[in-house]
């Protein structure tokens, strides 16, 4: 590369990424500056709309669900879909493609227009399963199905399925020991990423929620912030960070677990 | 050791296709298809069924009919108009700031920060974004405030927050993350041997972007340009948050059947509403796959 | 030693089966005790055993589920708080701006179905099948006009209904009339504090404006024609006016409550309002027991706070006129520096009857969506 095009290059990454830099912190400091101010214009930064989230019933218990729901979301979604792939690769190789298509689908539906077709079935779950709020999960793992589906995808396209199972069969593993000993402490960084996708559309998630009148965090802190605005900011701009955390934690041991493996950008 | 004798070649010489192997083999799929069957397909066919069932049973078209009404006309044109353009916007920024990256190190610190932070944002909205927007650009907001003390009123001619340029300004805080997220490994798939081919032949940054790597990556995003259209399309929350008194959207006339009295006068609607969403969706998600497998010829 | 000991078991076990008969039976004394069949379908306290034994049925229930009930609204806070240490019972209160549509939706049969609701009249009026009949031991002071005659609802508080404002943020630091609205000063500023088709105060909102307008409480098209006008003029916010967007700076013009304009003057220094003199509006809300409540002691003991001469001062001290207001004026039993301090009412008031609003809510259900998109 070329002196001055190295030099223009730069300049050009310098100017990109201060000026988007500014515009997504802005906010976020937005939020911040938000809940540390005081009750007047004069009075003194303050920590009391952080304290006030532990005071808030309604926002403890909405933290609470919505960790509840991602837990059992996640796991739910590694039970149904890492054995489904795994004996699809394995032995109905020809209905992969409808697979994809399904886990795909909800791409497709909007989730305001699934929820209309949810209500009347929701109903339903309410009378005959359970009217508590963690019968969210049942929707949740479908709306997490596209992304769990690519990662645990490209993760089981990274490692050599076939012979790796046929291998543990022949010395006479059962599928249970297949899955939990071979097949998934071989592809750790899919599945972390599969989990921590969903944990972030979990504690995301909005519209399913409140258009089935169930209280989870998101809802919490519509409620909360039409009155008090600060709880609700230190709330939302508190989660924001979390998951920032979480996921850079996820690349920093994802990247040390993937040395073994296919690294996006580099041919192999 | 002869290959006939030998266990392994012998398994996998037997078809894989015979009557009873097969019918057990499918029982290992049946809980994955049954339970996206009750929760994914069957909602699915109750909105598209009782958009054209009539209050007393029957099939109909009325249920449709509500959607000329002009409010309604307004509020699909407002939904299509503010995803398309903070779509191309978002495209186009989002292209920028990955290439930004892109051309950094592959493992250093920003590239993971920018990808972490973009995971986060990607799915960022509902009140938090609404908070954020008003404390930022609302009519206390801070940058308000500091370009009136400064001389510039953006509020002067009318406070266009509310108003769908605010709706797309707010949404671009979602969608060129999301744009980061989805063309980035397009991006990965540029070879620099393709760059140093060019320069050998004579070609400057003009020819490489004009004759090379744009072509190459124009069904890339292309394709990405259209998700982040879904995306807007669908979204609800952020509107929820922001227009709390109903506004002239899709997905908050949806809320609003929903949750209102109004159901009553118009059941079917908002079924209706529902699977015009749907359909509109599809048409834009089924184009994005066809761009994805001619991406895929190339960059992958 | 071994008959010693089986004998004195024996007396044991005996004189406390005796002791088991006599408890279980003295709380019989003629009327039903209040147990939990009981108390989901009794009428009144004494239908309960009496007030003793409601408070102890509704102590031994432990918790009261309430909805929409945000804690400056009628001074609702001290209200709440005034009960959990009376007798002990945790409040749950969920969805505090949450408007009357949003607390009948809520009763979805849990247990987590809110026990009583507090809504305006045309969702009290179309929901009865849902409400359970209760009248509280000073039924008789609450006029025949305000009450269903079962006590499938009845009237808790009122208040007129005004235009809040910041006076910051109006041309002129007044407003004079309600066609002031229209004017340009006021672009982005005007808000209502519920959505019309869902909200009780919403509702009366666009009551108010068609009456100032020239309309009737028979015939309300000019306010939602005012509302269509304000919305052209770029005036109209679509944000329910809260609190929260009171302190903000989101909507520093409010139709709302009288009541709630005392709160708002906590948030925003010199927060007036204006209630025009040829359209003084008032309105009540009602209480009604959800029939399926989860905690039915616990409801009816609420009720009956609520009626006390305690809870109805807490709610005249927010500014809200309690119904029992006339009653306890004659009897002195009232707050009267609180009765002083509400604001003055020149004219005549109008109040909608049932069917004036059940019209108006349904005429707005069919137009707001057009007037406003």
């Amino acid at each position: 590369m070329s002196r001055s095009r190295r030099f223009k290059l730069r300049i050009f990454r310098v100017v990109v990424l201060l000026l988007m830099g500014a515009f997504f912190l802005m906010p976020v400091g937005a939020m911040l500056e938000f809940s540390t101010r005081g009750n007047e214009v004069t009075s003194p930064r303050t920590l009391d709309a952080w304290l006030r989230i532990a005071q808030t019933p309604g926002l403890v218990k909405g933290i609470v669900t919505s960790l509840q729901l991602a837990v059992i979301t996640s796991l739910g979604m590694l039970a149904l879909l890492l054995p489904t792939m795994v004996w699809v690769r394995l032995r109905l190789p020809r209905i992969s493609r409808i697979v994809e298509f399904i886990c795909l689908l909800p791409l497709t539906v909007p989730a305001i227009a699934l929820v209309v077709g949810l209500k009347p079935l929701y109903v339903w779950v309410n009378i005959n399963v359970t009217p508590s709020v963690l019968a969210l999960a049942f929707a949740y793992l479908i709306l997490v199905l596209p992304y769990s589906y690519r990662s645990l995808d490209a993760g089981l396209a990274a490692i050599d399925l076939k012979t790796l199972s046929e291998a543990a069969r022949s010395l006479g593993a059962g599928w249970g020991t297949v899955m939990l000993r071979i097949v998934i402490p071989n592809m750790p960084s899919a599945i972390l990423n599969a989990s921590l996708l969903s944990v972030a559309l979990v504690l995301g998630e909005y519209t399913v929620a409140n258009l089935l009148n169930f209280q989870n965090l998101q809802v919490e802190v519509a409620y909360v912030g039409l009155t008090d605005a600060n709880t609700s900011t230190a709330v939302a701009v508190g989660a924001l960070l979390l998951a920032f955390i979480l996921l850079m934690v996820l690349t920093l041991v994802g990247g040390r677990l993937q040395q073994q493996h296919y690294i996006p950008g580099q041919r192999a | 050791m002869s290959a006939a004798g030998n266990p392994a070649v012998t398994t996998a010489a037997r078809p894989d296709s015979g009557g009873r192997q097969r019918s057990l083999s499918w029982l290992g799929a049946m809980p994955f298809f049954v339970y996206v069957g009750i929760f994914l397909l069957l909602p699915t066919a109750i909105v598209a069924i009782g958009s054209f069932t009539a209050s007393g049973g029957g099939v109909t078209l009325s249920n449709f009919a509500g959607i000329d009404k002009p409010f309604m006309v307004k509020a699909f044109t407002n939904s299509l108009v503010v995803s398309s353009i903070s779509a191309a916007a978002g495209a186009i920024l989002g292209a920028v700031l990955a290439y930004a990256v892109v051309t950094g190190n592959p493992n250093g610190l920003l590239r993971r920060i920018i990808m972490s932070a973009s995971g986060v944002l990607a799915q960022f909205g509902g009140v938090a974004l609404a908070f954020a927007f008003i404390a930022t650009i609302g009519s206390v907001g801070f940058v308000y405030v500091f370009l009136k003390d400064h001389g510039l009123d953006i509020y002067a001619n009318s406070v266009w927050f509310y108003e769908p340029p605010g709706i797309t300004l707010i949404y671009l805080y979602f969608q060129i993350p999301l744009m980061v997220l989805v063309f980035l490994p397009a991006l990965d798939g540029i070879r620099p041997q393709w760059r140093e081919a060019t320069e050998s032949l004579g070609g400057s940054t003009w020819h490489y972007w004009r004759y090379v790597a744009g072509p190459l990556l124009a069904p890339a995003f292309l394709g990405c340009t259209l998700l982040l259209f879904a995306n807007a399309f669908s979204a609800y929350a952020t509107l929820s948050a922001l227009l709390t008194n109903g506004g002239s959207y899709v997905p908050l006339q949806i809320q609003a059947l929903l949750t209102g009295e109004t159901e009553q006068s118009q059941p079917g609607l908002a079924q209706a509403l529902a699977l015009a969403m749907v359909f509109i969706v599809v048409v834009v998600m089924s184009l994005y796959a066809l761009l994805q497998r001619r991406t895929s010829r190339w960059l992958h | 030693m071994n008959w010693g000991s089986r004998i004195r078991g024996l007396a044991v076990g005996v004189t406390s089966l005796l002791l088991v008969a006599a408890c279980g039976s003295s709380g019989g004394g003629g009327t039903a005790s209040c147990s939990e069949s009981t108390a989901k379908t009794a009428t009144s306290a004494t239908a309960c055993g009496g007030m003793d034994a409601l408070v102890a049925a509704a102590k031994a229930e432990g918790q009261l589920n309430v909805i929409a009930l945000p804690p400056d609204w009628a001074n609702y806070g001290a209200v709440i708080s005034a009960f959990q240490s009376k007798y002990g019972i945790t409040v749950n209160s969920a969805n505090p701006n949450g408007s009357s549509q949003d607390e009948v939706n809520a009763f979805d049969g849990t247990s987590n179905a809110p026990d009583v609701v507090d809504v305006g009249q045309s969702v009290a009026l179309a929901n009865t099948a849902k409400f359970t009949p209760y009248q509280v031991a000073t039924w008789g002071d609450i006029p025949a006009g305000a009450k269903e005659s079962t006590g499938l609802w009845f009237n808790d508080y009122g208040g007129y209904m005004g235009i809040g404002y910041n006076p910051a943020k109006v041309p002129g630091g007044v407003i004079n009339s309600i066609q002031d609205l229209l004017g340009s000063g006021f672009k982005s500023e005007v808000a209502l504090a519920g959505d019309p088709t869902k909200s009780n105060q919403g509702l009366n909102g666009v009551i108010m404006a068609a009456v100032a307008n020239g309309g009737s409480l028979d015939d309300i098209s000019a306010g939602v024609n005012f509302f269509k006008q304000l919305k052209q003029k770029g005036n109209y916010v679509p944000v329910v006016g809260t609190d929260s967007t009171v302190k903000l700076g989101q909507t520093p013009v409010l139709f709302e409550w009288d009541y709630l304009s005392t709160s708002h003057g906590k948030s925003v220094s010199g927060w007036k309002i204006y209630v025009p003199s040829n359209a003084i509006i008032g309105g009540y809300y009602s209480q009604a027991i959800n029939k399926a409540a989860p905690h039915p002691a616990a409801a009816r003991l609420w009720e009956e706070y609520l009626y006390s001469d305690a809870g109805q001062n807490l709610w005249l001290k927010g500014g809200a006129r309690p119904v029992r207001m006339a009653v306890m004026t004659t009897a002195g039993t009232i707050d009267a520096a609180a009765a002083a301090a509400l604001p003055a009412v020149k004219g005549t008031p109008q109040v909608p009857s049932g069917d004036q609003t059940t019209k108006a809510s349904q005429y707005v259900i069919a137009n707001w969506s057009a007037a406003v998109s």
